[in-house]
């Protein structure tokens, strides 16, 4: 029932993409996305999809799966466009009937707009798909430790990721369970409507509480024990490290971001 | 000087409920295999939390290595000399992945990283499960997950482990790859383990057992003189082994048999 | 007849990897104590779901009181009503304020009377042996574990099942309160002619009241028939790594030496009575 929710969306894959370093990756997306918003012509657009397609390429994972997962946001990229289209003023009538008219203007920031959604979420879905979560978690820590000074945790911020992404499982598991055992007393959690199925999620969700309390308790217990004083002196199994190609990729997408903007 | 030693220990949760430990006073040499056993609400665990600077005594003193757990600048170093290992085993693995979680308490000591790598590999191999590195913990089985529970310990060398009733949430398949991975360490690594339960049969090959009852240790002694005091183990609630107390049936029958622990013990003396 | 499975088969994903139930035939009836073994991952939590309608197989037909349940449109709760399951750990479900809502819950699916389910929590209470007065109003978060679980399981009997199905109900209890819930059982089957499946790893547990020992090994069905021929089967209740009632293994060692004595014994008295008639004129050490 619940189990077949994914955590993150990663895809193992053994491609150069996945395996640059996460600070990399991460850094290269940002300034892609950054990029992305400087680019005021098709033909800018149609470059920065040649370079997705070619990501897309030699991270080894199916176009389909990229165009699966705009999918979600296809209601949004609609909207944005109609909206553009019939309300954004400016540059010659192109189609006219009683009192709607759509003009040029309207159409090109409408088409520009969409372009920029998908493709940001094409890139940043190639981020989450060729990067594990653990590994995302590291590369967000190493990339604030700087920030420590200003006085954010950055390590932390990390510890409750890591701990978020090794409870989600035994959670979900927990809640199919309790679901169960309340089915089993007669409880319905199917049908009524709006108001009465969510007052019948209360024999889930107390227990469910009750028990990632109890979990917090005993972790923090253990932890405590194994010598956790916070990220104060703390090293790492895994320290990242920046490879040749790491700094490769990182130099054609500073070069690719600043060709892409003056298009 | 013995690892550890408990000189006159009070302990109270609440000013208003009764103690949950009464003047304890005992002492463990390294190398020991310690069994503690008891009912629900007898104090063992409150005993092991003692051991780890979980708890501080009300009063009387707790030495590790001759470290008094009540002054702070010791805290870190005894709680890496006495590991402690917990019931439930999915409320105790942090990460998300088993080397990631094994390595957890080598980091927190800042212990350089190929050092953690060279001792997450020794760790998983003594619990007897190299190849496990990258699997999720949710993945494994409850034994498994108390196997790398252990791994974590080990992996940040400590004199001794604690146990605090370990095995009550698994099957007998994961109750015995428990009971085989710490006497194992035991033995082979010279750890001194102190192995709380309420499985009377879990605490056979101990050294010494100690019997707790309503905070106080009631008994402490040999698996031989525990196990004998038949009458006394059954009024405090807990268990005999079957063995046990077939073997004290039949004495009563008129069979010559010596204090006997274990199956072919019996079957020897019988046939 | 209260249960009748045929040819179930059931595939289901599991964290450690894909299983399947193959081809289960059972017949549950009236007035049965089964125990229920296997090893973990055996399949026998999936088949206690199966029982009460809480997974539907694959393939195969669950009947329940003469009603396929795997046919469409079967009122499910009335089903789940006559089969009460109390999963592992039980004490984990509890959410009400009070005791007394807690067990009431049940019942109140039911759509019962306000009088006939205070009847019933009253019953069920001191069922499990809980005081009704002294527990209704207490909440079950400050209860010991024993007791919650007691409460739990008052929860599921507030239900009035014919069947009850149990999955570990010891799990995690220290001896006391693993025998008072072997005593419960006993009074449900005995006195309230509950019929009980009991799944449990301990085979003390199942040989002491069992009339029925079923046994799964990879999801299938390996044994069922009284514990005194499953447990006969020495060899290859070891191979599934089961092992043997701790008693029923003595007389088993005893035997290999040469000396015939009956095995399909499973209480001390009776172990004693056996070895003393037919080793007492042996020479002991």
């Amino acid at each position: 029932m619940l189990r077949n929710i994914n955590i993150g969306q990663y895809i193992a894959r053994d491609s150069i993409i996945h395996k640059l370093d996460a600070r990399i990756k991460i850094i290269i997306t940002i300034l892609m996305i950054t990029a992305l918003f400087f680019i005021d012509s098709f033909k800018g657009y149609f470059l920065f999809l040649l370079a997705v397609l070619f990501i897309i390429y030699l991270s080894q994972i199916s176009f389909m799966r990229i165009i699966r997962g705009l999918r979600p946001v296809l209601f949004l990229v609609l909207l944005t466009l109609i909206l553009h289209i019939f309300f954004t003023r400016g540059g010659e009538v192109i189609w006219q009937w009683r009192f709607i008219t759509i003009e040029k203007n309207g159409l090109i920031t409408g088409l520009f707009m969409v372009s920029r959604i998908l493709l940001l979420i094409m890139f940043t879905s190639l981020l989450t798909l060729t990067t594990s979560p653990l590994q995302l978690t590291d590369g967000i820590e190493s990339l604030l430790r700087p920030l420590k000074r200003f006085g954010i945790p950055a390590s932390e911020l990390a510890m409750m990721m890591t701990i978020a992404l090794r409870f989600i499982p035994t959670l979900l598991e927990e809640a199919d369970k309790i679901m169960k055992a309340q089915m089993a007393r007669g409880a319905d959690f199917e049908s009524g409507n709006i108001i009465r199925r969510s007052k019948n999620l209360i024999p889930l969700l107390v227990p469910l509480f009750i028990s990632a309390f109890r979990r917090a308790d005993d972790l923090a217990l253990a932890m405590e024990s194994r010598c956790y004083h916070g990220g104060e002196g703390r090293t790492k199994l895994h320290e990242l490290k920046v490879k040749t190609q790491d700094f490769i990729a990182l130099f054609i997408s500073i070069l690719f971001s600043i060709l892409v903007s003056f298009f | 000087m013995a690892l550890i030693e408990i000189k006159g220990v009070d302990f109270t949760y609440n000013e208003l409920e009764t103690p949950a430990l009464a003047n304890i006073n005992l002492s463990i040499e390294a190398g020991e295999f310690i069994a503690i056993i008891g009912g629900n609400g007898s104090g063992k665990s409150t005993l092991a939390k003692l051991l780890n600077v979980l708890l501080l005594p009300g009063s009387g003193k707790v030495l590790v290595d001759g470290m008094d757990t009540a002054d702070e600048k010791y805290k870190l170093k005894i709680r890496q000399k006495v590991g402690m290992v917990f019931q439930n085993p999915d409320n105790q693995l942090v990460a998300a992945r088993v080397e990631d979680d094994i390595a957890f308490g080598p980091e927190n000591l800042g212990i350089p990283g190929p050092e953690i790598r060279k001792r997450v590999d020794q760790a998983l191999e003594l619990v007897g499960m190299a190849g496990f590195h990258d699997y999720p913990p949710h993945e494994l089985s409850g034994g498994q997950k108390q196997r790398i529970a252990i791994a974590g310990i080990i992996a940040m060398e400590p004199d001794c482990i604690v146990l605090d009733e370990p095995t009550a949430m698994l099957d007998p398949k994961g109750r015995k790859e428990v009971m085989d991975t710490i006497h194992f360490l035991n033995k082979e690594k010279g750890i001194t383990i102190i192995h709380i339960t309420h499985f009377m049969e879990e605490t056979i090959g101990a050294d010494r057992i100690f019997v707790m009852h309503n905070g106080a240790i009631y008994k402490e002694g040999t698996p031989e003189e525990i196990f004998h005091s038949i009458s006394d183990i059954k009024r405090l609630g807990l268990d005999v082994t079957v063995v046990v107390e077939l073997a004290e049936r039949l004495k009563k029958e008129g069979f010559n048999l010596p204090d006997v622990l274990t199956i072919s013990e019996l079957v020897d003396c019988l046939c | 007849m209260l249960i009748e499975l045929k040819n179930v088969t059931h595939v289901y994903e599991h964290e450690r990897g894909t299983r399947v139930l193959k081809n289960v035939n059972l017949e549950i009836r009236e007035n049965e104590f089964i125990g229920l073994i296997g090893h973990t991952g055996s399949g026998k939590s999936t088949l206690a779901q199966i029982l009460n309608g809480l997974i539907k197989p694959s393939e195969g037909n669950v009947i329940i009181d003469g009603i396929d349940i795997t046919k469409e449109k079967v009122n499910l709760q009335r089903i789940r009503q006559k089969i009460g399951l109390v999963f592992q750990y039980p004490e984990h479900q509890l959410f009400e304020e009070t005791v007394y809502k807690d067990i009431a819950f049940g019942p109140g699916n039911l759509e019962l009377d306000p009088e006939d389910i205070e009847i019933r929590v009253r019953e069920a209470l001191e069922l499990v042996g809980l005081n009704y007065e002294e527990f209704k109003n207490r909440s079950p978060f400050n209860l010991s574990g024993g007791q919650q679980r007691k409460v739990a399981i008052a929860g599921v009997l507030a239900m009035k099942p014919e069947v009850l199905i149990l999955d570990e109900p010891t799990a995690g209890l220290d001896p006391q309160g693993r025998r008072q819930l072997m005593g419960l059982l006993e009074t449900l089957y005995k006195k309230e002619g509950i019929t009980v499946i009991l799944i449990s790893h301990r085979m003390e547990e199942i040989a002491r009241l069992s009339t029925r020992v079923i046994v799964l090994c990879e999801g299938k069905v390996q044994f069922d028939d009284s514990p005194e021929k499953v447990f006969a089967e020495v060899e290859a209740i070891k191979k599934l790594s089961l092992g043997l009632p701790e008693i029923t293994e003595i007389l088993h060692c005893i035997k290999e030496r040469g000396f015939d004595v009956r095995t399909d014994i499973f209480t001390i008295d009776g172990a004693v009575k056996e070895i003393v008639s037919k080793l007492r004129r042996k020479d002991i050490c």
